[in-house]
């Protein structure tokens, strides 16, 4: 018998090592240590109720198992077993305690659909996809549909591109085979560029084939031979097992002329990109592929109507195309189940920052970032208080503690004032400052503006310069005003999805962190610490003993006082280098 | 395997394909396979899963321990790379996080040896689809 | 043609399918400013990048703001060009655009003549609210061209006719987000890329990012040093642009007070290139016939189609990206240099005076002209034949620098010998017109006959390509004509593939010839002006006693006298040169 004890830090913090000491003293007192394991585990994501503990092979589930509850534990279910009812999980909506894990809600929190095969099979045998349904939908469509019968479907199903815009993909798809060309073109956008995000990364290096098969049906839907990846050159990984997926396909006749015997022909080729963000851009995309400058055109003409080389070109992210397959052969009512409204089906998200489980996570439309947050990503590292959670990355906005319980999908994430994006999802605890958070994301668009727009390519150095200024603690009122104005001004007339949105991280903070802004300029205070600049060297008079040793060490003598005399530290001339605190020995030199 | 050239064919195959993984998989048989897959994506690569799987492979074959080692794409568990799922026969598998070569040790002799579970486990929180 | 009904600022417009919110809105009367945008109607060019975003609109209905210039009207559109949040958008984005340039306006090239500083006077900018740190790039002077690359605003208007007109591909942009600027790959300096400096990047550059190598001051030293005999020549097209930097209406012909504001500034004699370009056709065209006379002979080694030559951008241009077909053009030098070879030698000689103390000026619309003097194989001794050559823009500027009255000067005469030419010289300054010379000589000269016609309307016009047939008494001579390199390409290309069919091929480098050319008076888009000029050339030659150059009697005098005969020995030493494969010419520092 096995009792798992949650060793993830949010259980750690509510006292499971306790718990766990307990119950191995118990168990060695009971001398059941020959037949019963103590082990701590990984987080189970359900921090909120924990410390959580788990009894195998019976997957009996105790939550909010205080150290205390040991005894009863051992004594009650390991030994009589007899299962302690006080300590089970109750289902929050039916009010039924739940005893088996596996029926438990929160494990249904994530589902996979995108990553169904990401860590379960083998990426480079192709066998190992085809005996997971792959290349059956390619099959189907093929043999048993029309390309409009496809068409259908995809819109049916209600799946939208999950590189951030969201635009239907089922119509996309119709777009372009109404496009008439000798030429058409299948594109997958794996240009991803969000800092901290790595779902299409992972979905090529864990499931190659989905994309491929995808790739193949959306050619058939739309009429279209030939394939291109534009990937970045910097996934390697990605590079290599999309290469081996690709020949192994073409070994087995499914890619290439003729494919199973059905006159349909399509084969894939790999473009590589430099790793410029704007790259992600469907235009700026196309304009990288065929040799040209990676900047952006002004939409319409879309690529659906004159993309690569001026030929109908769908282009979509390799998340959405990883859905394809299962639509398919799950069919587009059982897709159109899951989710919200008007969002349909799943999203991977990268989970990052302050949080416990950073990792790679597939959960429903219109789960909340609550449960996102607290029961997979097994909440705010060492205990610490939630503060934001910026998703979208460069292009979203900061969402704060009002909009957890709001479900996550498109139009949400737009009406808080963020975007979906493509999944990147930050988490911010009170140690982060807001303003800062803002900077940084403008120093990534600025770094990654094309140039070619004037309000992107100035605006936003412009923007970042003020955000600077006042982390320096040299901002002014009338600079929140100008960051208002130029950030409404900048997402009115970018060229591009990346310009419009890229003031999102400014504005969004300074709606939802306005107090914050204040504080820089009119204290010119930080709260969360974070502008050196901001904070103030003081000498608490009550501690001071006038050793002299503060004033000796600063390199800028801006201390002053006479020996056995209350020392003080003038603002002017303090630089923050902090030798006064190190070097006094009395607790009397304070941050501020 | 040859060309797939029907979806009769691309079925058949699967059917065969599909009996030889879950004999891996599901089967109750004890006298059937070992099966540990390692998280070959880049975030675990980075955090030393090649050579936790080379350790693996290596160790097991010296130990003289009848199991198949595969790679295999990201769990989504990056907090605890390397990450390394454990298929006793019979058994539901068992994701163990933080996986280093002590660990791997601990693994080979505690838990597929003698079925002892060991710290570190990393419980499985998502449904992935059915299959058809 | 099927029409489209749309509101702008209220008024109820109806348009062409396909047109865009900025001309719909000209139509009716609104004008909404314009930065990157350029449209040079008449010779076909189009810039709209959409990248300034200052001609931003608001379309009912839409999310984002709309740039004017590449949005199409849809029907029952709504449109407002100009209400709080358009005015306050188009403001700020030029705040920031003004934020990101020097603002040494008032000592600046482009001074009183610049796009950008213009639209912050309309637009009543008296702060820039965001200012910052300002991106900068290294200086860039060339022979001919200097870039100033901090007052680049990224319009790619250069970028635009660079490749896609001239198809030079010298420019394009580098570097990325605010270090974006336009350069040559590699960020080699222009001097050593393959830029033929035919200046058509300056003719639209808006600000002073690009200009011109400013020579006046030079000019000015040499008037004033007593020990030189300065002299200048003028060529054909900067008569008929010059009024235009003085207020006077496009077309205004001002060659009499261009000679007397010459005379005025000092120099010692006033002359005019035309006397060289009708040297020129007596040469081209003597060669001509000696080609054709040859290939009718037999010699299927003669190289056809003869090109013309009088063109610096267009000798650059071949010598970098067609270097193997460098023996088709005619060896004839440019009128500029022929004018230059002649001054020093002939000229010289008979005014006594020695080649070092004669300094040859030269005013061109073109900036090609600054290179082509300085190239090795025009000079003798280290002493170029044509020492200075400025703009008609710098000519104006010396002109107003000396206090002097452009406008109520009297009409006078340039000076002899080298100051006579006739009508086929002057139409040297437009497309077609060097060809339409040669023909007017190479008839009388091949056929014996007087021509019945001198105006070969066949061989005018403003068509990119254009091709006529010409009846040489029976022997019919094919023309071809290109201006704009991207022309003169397909044609080159026609020759290296075997599918040429002409005799004879005009080449300018610059679209609409040198009325259009780098060094003239800025049209800022409006192409209405280079038609004007075209038409002033041709009124000027219609007005001329002598129309052909053979007839030219200080150029018959000339041969007489000095060179003997076209193509003869002196000829080919002063008045013909070689070209140089420069393909591997360019270098990355």
């Amino acid at each position: 018998m096995h009792v798992l004890v949650c060793g993830g830090t949010g259980c750690h913090a509510s006292e499971s090592e306790a718990l766990l000491e307990n119950l191995k003293t118990i168990i060695t007192d009971k001398g059941l240590d020959n037949e019963v394991q103590v082990i701590a585990t990984g987080c189970f994501g359900f921090c909120e109720k924990g410390p959580i503990v788990k009894i195998m092979p019976d997957n009996t589930f105790y939550t909010q198992v205080t150290p205390a509850d040991a005894r009863e534990i051992i004594e009650e279910h390991l030994v009589k077993g007899r299962k302690v009812n006080r300590l089970l999980y109750v289902d929050p909506e039916n009010k039924e305690q739940i005893a088996d894990s596996k029926h438990m809600g929160f494990y249904k929190k994530q589902l996979r659909i995108a990553l169904r095969n990401c860590g379960f099979i083998d990426p480079e045998n192709i066998d190992e996809y085809i005996a997971r349904d792959g290349y059956e939908a390619l099959a189907k469509c093929l043999t048993e549909m029309t390309p409009q019968q496809v068409t259908e479907i995809m819109k049916k199903s209600g799946l939208r591109g999950r590189g951030g815009g969201g635009f239907p993909t089922g119509l996309k798809w119709e777009i372009t085979s109404k496009s008439v060309s000798d030429i058409k073109y299948v594109v997958c956008n794996a240009d991803e560029g969000d800092p901290g995000a790595f779902m299409d990364r992972s979905i090529l290096e864990g499931d190659p084939h989905s994309v491929i098969e995808a790739m193949a049906i959306c050619g058939y839907c739309i009429g279209a031979s030939n394939g291109l990846v534009y990937i970045r050159a910097e996934y390697p990984l990605a590079i290599d097992r999309l290469k081996t997926a690709i020949a192994q396909a073409r070994n087995y006749g499914l890619l290439g002329n003729d494919i199973m015997g059905t006159g349909f022909s399509f084969d894939i080729e790999l473009r590589y990109g430099a790793g410029a963000f704007v790259c992600g851009e469907e235009t700026a995309l196309i304009h990288s592929m065929e040799g040209l400058r990676g900047e952006p055109t002004v939409k319409p003409p879309f690529p659906s109507v004159s993309g690569y080389y001026g030929k109908p070109t769908n282009v979509n992210n390799v998340e959405t195309f990883a859905n394809v397959p299962v639509i398919i052969n799950k069919g587009a009512d059982w897709f159109a189940s899951i989710g919200t409204e008007k969002s349909k089906g799943t999203k991977v998200f990268a989970l990052a920052g302050k949080i416990n489980n950073v990792g790679l996570i597939e959960v429903p439309m219109g789960t909340t970032l609550r449960e996102v947050i607290y029961e997979i990503g097994g909440g705010i590292k060492d205990g610490k208080k939630f503060k934001a959670v910026q998703t979208g990355g460069p292009s979203g906005g900061c969402l704060t503690e009002k909009h957890l319980d709001s479900p996550i999908d498109y139009d949400n994430l737009i009406a808080a004032g963020s975007m979906m994006g493509s999944g990147g999802m930050i988490v911010m605890d009170e140690d982060d400052c807001m303003v800062s958070i803002a900077k940084f994301y403008l120093d990534f668009t600025v770094e990654e503006s094309c140039g070619k727009c004037a309000p992107c390519r100035i605006g936003n150095k412009r923007l970042y310069e003020i955000l600077d200024k006042l982390t320096q603690g040299n901002g002014t009122r009338e600079d929140i005003d100008s960051l208002r104005n130029l950030g409404n001004v900048i997402k009115d007339t970018a060229l591009c999805g990346l310009g419009q949105t890229s003031p999102n991280p400014v504005l969004s903070t300074i709606e939802n962190f306005w107090d914050e802004y204040i504080e820089h300029v009119t204290e010119k205070k930080c709260r969360s610490g974070q502008c050196k600049s901001l904070l103030q060297y003081v000498i608490d008079a009550e501690n001071c003993v006038g050793c002299t040793a503060c004033a000796r060490n600063c390199p800028v003598n801006a201390i002053s006082g006479e020996r056995k005399g209350i020392h003080v530290i003038d603002q002017a001339t303090c630089i923050k280098c902090g030798a006064c605190l190190e070097k006094c020995k009395f607790n009397a030199v304070l941050i501020k | 395997m040859g060309e797939v050239k029907s979806l009769a064919d691309l079925r058949k195959i699967k059917e065969d394909l599909r009996a030889k993984m879950s004999l891996r998989e599901n089967s109750n048989n004890p006298e059937s396979l070992v099966q540990i897959k390692v998280a070959m994506a880049t975030c675990g690569i980075a955090s030393g899963a090649k050579q936790v799987m080379d350790f693996f492979i290596e160790e097991l074959e010296k130990r003289n321990i009848q199991a198949v080692v595969t790679q295999t794409g990201c769990m989504g568990y990056c907090f605890a790379e390397p990450t390394v799922e454990v298929t006793l026969p019979g058994k539901d598998p068992v994701v163990y996080g933080y996986v280093d070569a002590a660990k791997a040790d601990n693994i080979i002799e505690k838990y597929i040896k003698n079925g002892e579970l060991v710290d570190g486990i990393i419980p499985v929180n998502y449904e992935t689809i059915e299959k058809n | 043609m099927e029409t489209i009904k749309l509101t702008i600022d209220n008024k109820v417009v109806e348009v062409a399918k396909g047109t865009t919110v900025l001309k719909a809105a000209k139509e009716a009367g609104i004008h909404i400013p314009t930065l990157c945008y350029l449209h040079l109607h008449d010779l076909n060019i189009e810039n709209k990048p959409a990248g300034c975003r200052i001609c931003v609109v608001e379309i009912e209905g839409r999310r984002n703001l709309a740039p004017s210039c590449v949005t199409e009207c849809l029907e029952g559109m709504v449109v407002s060009t100009h209400n709080i949040r358009v005015l306050n958008a188009r403001k700020t984005v030029l705040e920031l655009i003004l934020s990101d340039h020097p603002t040494d306006c008032l000592i600046c090239a482009k001074n009183g003549n610049c796009e950008l500083q213009t639209m912050a006077q309309e637009f009543g900018i008296r702060k820039i609210h965001y200012e910052g740190e300002q991106s900068t790039y290294r200086e860039d002077t060339s022979p001919a061209i200097i870039r100033d690359i901090d007052k680049c605003i990224m319009c790619r208007r250069c970028e635009m006719m660079c490749n896609e007109v001239q198809t030079v591909g010298v420019l394009s942009a580098v570097n990325r987000g605010f270090m974006s600027v336009v350069a040559p790959a590699f960020e080699r300096n222009l001097d050593h890329s393959e830029c033929t400096y035919c200046g058509q990047c300056v003719a639209v550059c808006p600000t002073g990012a690009l200009t011109e190598v400013d020579h006046t001051n030079n000019i000015i030293r040499a008037l004033a040093d007593p020990t030189k005999t300065v002299i200048v020549q003028t060529a054909p097209a900067v008569r008929a642009a010059l009024g235009e930097e003085f207020g006077m209406e496009p077309g205004n012909l001002v060659t009499g007070k261009m000679a007397a504001a010459l005379r005025r500034l000092g120099f010692n004699y006033v002359f005019d290139t035309d006397f060289a370009a009708d040297l020129t056709i007596m040469e081209e065209g003597t060669e001509l016939l000696d080609r054709l006379g040859r290939y009718l002979g037999g010699d299927t080694t003669v190289p056809l189609p003869m090109l013309t030559s009088c063109c610096p951008g267009w000798v650059s241009f071949f010598e970098h990206q067609f270097p193997e077909m460098r023996d088709i053009p005619s060896t004839a030098r440019s009128p500029q240099q022929m004018f230059g070879a002649i001054a020093k030698t002939y000229f010289a000689d008979k005014i006594g005076v020695k080649r070092e103390d004669l300094v040859v000026v030269s005013i061109m619309p073109c900036l090609a002209k600054k290179y082509e003097c300085q190239r090795d194989e025009f000079s003798t001794n280290g002493n170029p034949d044509v020492d200075f050559s400025i703009s008609t823009r710098e000519l104006a500027h010396l002109i107003k620098q000396s206090n002097i009255d452009f406008d109520s000067l009297p009409d006078e005469d340039f000076d002899n010998p080298l100051g006579e030419s006739t009508g086929a010289a002057v139409i040297f300054g437009t497309t077609g017109g060097v060809i339409e010379a040669a023909c007017r000589t190479a008839y009388e000269v091949h056929t014996g006959k007087k021509l019945e016609k001198i105006d070969f309307m066949e061989l005018r016009g403003m068509e990119y390509i254009r091709e006529a047939t010409i009846d040489f008494n029976g022997l019919p001579i094919k023309i071809g004509i290109a201006h704009g390199l991207g022309n003169a390409r397909k044609l080159l290309q026609d020759i290296k593939d075997g599918k040429s069919e002409f005799h004879a091929i005009e080449i300018m480098a610059c679209p609409g010839g040198c009325i259009g050319g780098g060094g003239q008076p800025l049209h800022h888009g409006d192409s209405s002006i280079i038609k004007a000029r075209q038409k002033a050339i041709y009124r000027e030659d219609a007005g001329k006693t002598i129309r052909k150059s053979h007839e030219n009697p200080f150029i018959v005098k000339l041969y007489e006298e000095f060179l003997g005969k076209p193509l003869s020995e002196k000829s080919h030493h002063l008045l013909h040169t070689h070209y140089f494969d420069k393909s591997k010419d360019v270098t990355v520092e």
